[in-house]
């Protein structure tokens, strides 16, 4: 049997609520980070050194595991021209790229569109949690929230198994009834039996799949276990979508911080090790972002809302390695006490569109960016 | 079988409220229709609870300058109102005037602006525009604070004239900077730093702070201006008084109403509808009431072509299911996971997804969100533990003479109950089967949650999953 080339798909987890790119990718070397972190820092002798000059937060463990393998790109500084530091706004303007006008479509939703623009798979798109990040929304496309993969579909809460088939059975058979001309009864049909159909082939992702890999009982790691679960059952789904947090650490930040970090850093080194096993690590990359940055300055327990953030992109595929120059600290060079951002998130939107999922970027995200080139080659 | 009056009353309650259950369908029924008409047009006392003790009692909706809570406030006036078309008009104009709170992280003042709706929504339209004008979470939404005498920013000015009174294609763009011109000096107090605290969305350290409307005549622009054909020292009001005049005004204006009141399709017969609404615009001078009575008085409102032509909001269908099954008419813990559901069918209330609103009307349904819908109704028509279940429960015992329901009895009760409901027959007779599947339904001495119960329970969750439940 020969092997068929298999599609990318692109995997994203959305840090909501502004990662503190400081305590993140630290730089440790640099005495400004130490003068403006009185006492929210990680110490020097706790960070897993990069270069001597910055490195990673301690509980990013298993991605200093992937980054020695190669297989860890971070982006330093990235962001957009004018920082808005509102939440909703900036995750917004990441979600549809459209920093200065309220864009519609989400950059995500617009890539989907490019798949399968007769919306003939329900499960091109998929969001993890429930709700549909502005990133997927897109007017005419279909995308599949799932909020949890064991119970998904319609009618979760009937407990007596046969009673559900039996409901099931009688709902298909009224959204499969003639609709006459009617074209709203026709639509609603049609998307009633795309509910029942997307619901019947994701209930058969866990059985297309074994892993030895086990996953945290976290809802994080259980999400990126269902992502890597959809992903291994070749439904092809190109875009799978999840969140974590909240990182809106105004308090309390350094507990919290490296909780969500833990739980994070352990989630995607089990789906890389998952994606191994599997032989599919070239076929899957992970990008992870965040709205915003935090402060330079501490406020004594947390940090507040800043600019220009880090985001990293991983996976077999990806060029390992620092891009982009770490924003300077130095008073002269801050934005309004937040680091400045030099790297445009739609260069990242670029690489990832046309490197990687082999679409035609600029209508996606609203413009020519230049790329970093952030996969081999 | 089902009487006329009944239907109608649903029809009218269901456009302008969120539906009704049986009782409450009964009451109207006994205003009669003109009565009813005039019930709604003119809202009383909403019945709801009094703010301060929501605040103290109730903790998911005392922090009302977040999102969350705000949202599910919103909600709750909603489900427990007695005067439904207050929540329906201000509904309306939040769907037109769309702002939220994306940009302003304060969510207060969009309740704020909700309260301006309810109270302005069913009177002068002209009167409503400079209202609009004066609101801050507007002003900040559409940048007018930036529109200065020296310097315009035609971002609101724009808008008011696109999406707020006469649609595209009846100004120019020099129009548009001549309204800019008009608005400019119309901010809110203290107005550059409210806008920098408006983009930082923290609450730290000195939280958040209430706006007000402030007039700077050192800002405006006091110049000559010529505005669609006329010429002034035009200010605000006197532009949006040569808009209310514009003849593409009442067409916007009655055009929407209608879509959103009657059918999300406007047909010829519709079209006939509109020209009377914009004969009555000009007539009442511009009084949205009785606008809005010409349409309920419609032949065609009256018709069948008007029933369940409109796909219901996620806001109809959540605070409909709600309304019916008589939950949360006190304010409890869980409403703010109730009014995420919304979100998650695609209507998050404060937080339209642009100036231009949602879109609305068939582009309600994709597979996630239908996947919600009926996942939503069905899960809370169901319970059998709900008020408003338990008086279906008693009227269809009531309904049969020994307490025994044949299936095709059961089906069709279940779906006049909740509606009155119009099916296909494909539909009905899919119901009807599964009403078959256990054969008669014995009601004598039903005890709360026993077999027989659970039975009405299906049923009802059914009816809830059929597509015409979908509609309006």
């Amino acid at each position: 049997m020969t092997s068929t080339r298999r599609e990318k798909s692109l995997i994203v987890i959305q840090l909501t609520g502004g990662n503190d790119y400081l305590n993140t990718v630290v730089p440790y070397g640099e005495g400004r980070y130490y003068d403006s972190r009185s006492t929210v820092n990680i110490p020097q002798e706790r960070v897993i050194s990069i270069d001597g000059q910055v490195g990673f937060n301690p509980s990013m463990g298993p991605i200093k595991t992937l980054w020695d393998e190669g297989n860890v790109a971070i982006i330093n500084g990235i962001g957009y021209q004018t920082p808005n530091r509102s939440h909703f706004r900036s995750m917004d303007i990441w979600h549809t790229a459209e920093p200065d006008t309220i864009g519609r479509e989400g950059w995500l939703g617009r890539a989907i569109r490019d798949f399968d623009p007769l919306g003939e798979n329900v499960l091109t798109g998929i969001n993890f949690g429930r709700g549909l990040p502005r990133a997927l929304g897109c007017p005419g496309v279909s995308v599949t929230s799932v909020g949890d993969l064991a119970t998904y579909g319609l009618f979760p809460d009937i407990e007596d198994e046969e009673l559900r088939m039996f409901t099931l059975e009688a709902f298909s058979k009224m959204y499969g009834g003639a609709a006459g001309r009617d074209p709203v009864m026709e639509m609603l049909s049609r998307t009633g039996q795309d509910s029942l159909q997307g619901a019947d082939i994701l209930r058969t992702a866990p059985a297309r799949y074994s892993s030895s890999v086990e996953y945290a009982p976290d809802a994080l790691a259980q999400n990126v276990k269902s992502i890597s679960q959809v992903f291994h059952a070749d439904l092809g789904a190109r875009i799978l979508y999840t969140a974590h947090g909240p990182f809106d650490t105004h308090s309390g930040e350094l507990p919290t911080h490296a909780k969500l970090w833990d739980e994070l850093a352990g989630a995607v080194g089990c789906l890389m090790d998952d994606l191994k096993e599997h032989g599919r690590e070239d076929d899957a990359a992970i990008l992870i972002f965040s709205e915003f940055g935090r402060r330079i300055k501490d406020n004594g327990s947390g940090s507040d809302h800043g600019s220009g953030g880090v985001a990293f992109l991983i996976g077999g595929a990806v060029d390992g390695g620092m891009y982009g120059e770490y924003p300077s600290l130095a008073e002269a060079e801050q934005l309004e006490g937040d680091l400045r951002s030099n790297n445009d998130f739609r260069s990242v939107y670029t690489d990832i569109l046309e490197d990687w999922l082999g679409l035609d970027a600029a209508p996606i995200v609203n413009g020519q960016f230049e790329k970093l080139n952030l996969f081999r080659a | 079988m089902i009487s006329n009056d009944t239907a109608l009353m649903a029809h009218l309650l269901r456009r302008a409220g969120f539906g009704a259950s049986r009782d409450e369908l009964e009451r109207y029924i006994e205003m009669g229709y003109d009565g009813a008409v005039e019930t709604l047009l003119n809202p009383s006392d909403p019945g709801n609870m009094p703010d301060d003790l929501i605040r103290r009692y109730h903790v998911e909706q005392s922090e009302l300058r977040d999102l969350a809570g705000s949202a599910a406030y919103w909600m709750y006036r909603m489900i427990s109102t007695t005067a439904p078309m207050e929540e329906k008009i201000a509904l309306f104009w939040h769907s037109l005037f769309a702002t939220g709170y994306a940009k302003l992280n304060q969510a207060r003042a969009l309740l704020n602006q909700v309260d301006m709706f309810r109270r302005s929504g069913l009177e002068n339209f002209e009167d409503l525009l400079v209202e609009l004008s004066k609101d801050p979470a507007m002003i900040l939404w559409l940048d007018n604070n930036e529109n200065h005498g020296e310097a315009i920013n035609e971002n609101y000015g724009r808008e008011l004239l696109e999406l707020f009174s006469m649609g595209i294609g009846n100004y120019t763009e020099d129009d548009v900077k001549e309204c800019a011109r008009a608005f400019t000096g119309w901010t809110l107090g203290n107005a550059e730093y409210m806008s920098i605290r408006a983009a930082k969305d923290s609450i730290w350290p000195y939280g958040r702070i209430a706006w007000h409307f402030e007039y700077r005549d050192k800002d405006h622009d006091d110049g000559e201006k010529t505005f669609l054909g006329e010429t002034g020292r035009f200010n605000g009001e006197e532009i949006i008084s040569i808009i209310c005049k514009q003849e593409s005004t009442a067409r916007f204006l009655s055009t929407r109403l209608f879509e959103f009141f009657a059918a999300d399709e406007v047909t010829e017969a519709g079209e006939k509808v509109i020209a009377e609404m914009m004969a009555t615009y000009f007539s009442s001078g511009y009084q949205v009431r009785d606008v809005l009575r010409t349409l309920f008085h419609s032949d065609y409102f009256k018709s069948e072509d008007a029933r369940f032509a409109r796909v219901k909001g996620p806001a109809e269908m959540v605070v409909g299911a709600i309304r019916m099954a008589g939950n949360y008419q006190n304010p409890a813990l869980g409403i703010e996971k109730v009014s995420n559901t919304m979100l998650y069918m695609g209507q998050g209330l404060l937080q339209p997804p642009s100036v231009e609103g949602w879109h609305e009307g068939s582009e309600w349904i994709n597979s996630g969100a239908l996947v919600e819908r009926v996942n939503f109704a069905a899960k809370e028509l169901s319970n059998l533990k709900s008020p408003g279940v338990r008086s279906i429960i008693d009227r269809l015992e009531a309904s049969s003479e020994d307490g025994v329901l044949v299936p095709s009895d059961l089906a069709d009760r279940c779906l006049d109950l909740l509606g009155p409901i119009q099916v296909s027959d494909e539909t009905r007779s899919v119901l009807v089967d599964y009403a078959s599947r256990r054969g008669d339904l014995d009601l004598n001495s039903h005890e709360p949650g026993d077999d027989a119960e659970q039975r009405v329970g299906n049923m009802l969750r059914l009816v809830a999953a059929t597509r015409e439940y979908q509609l309006a």
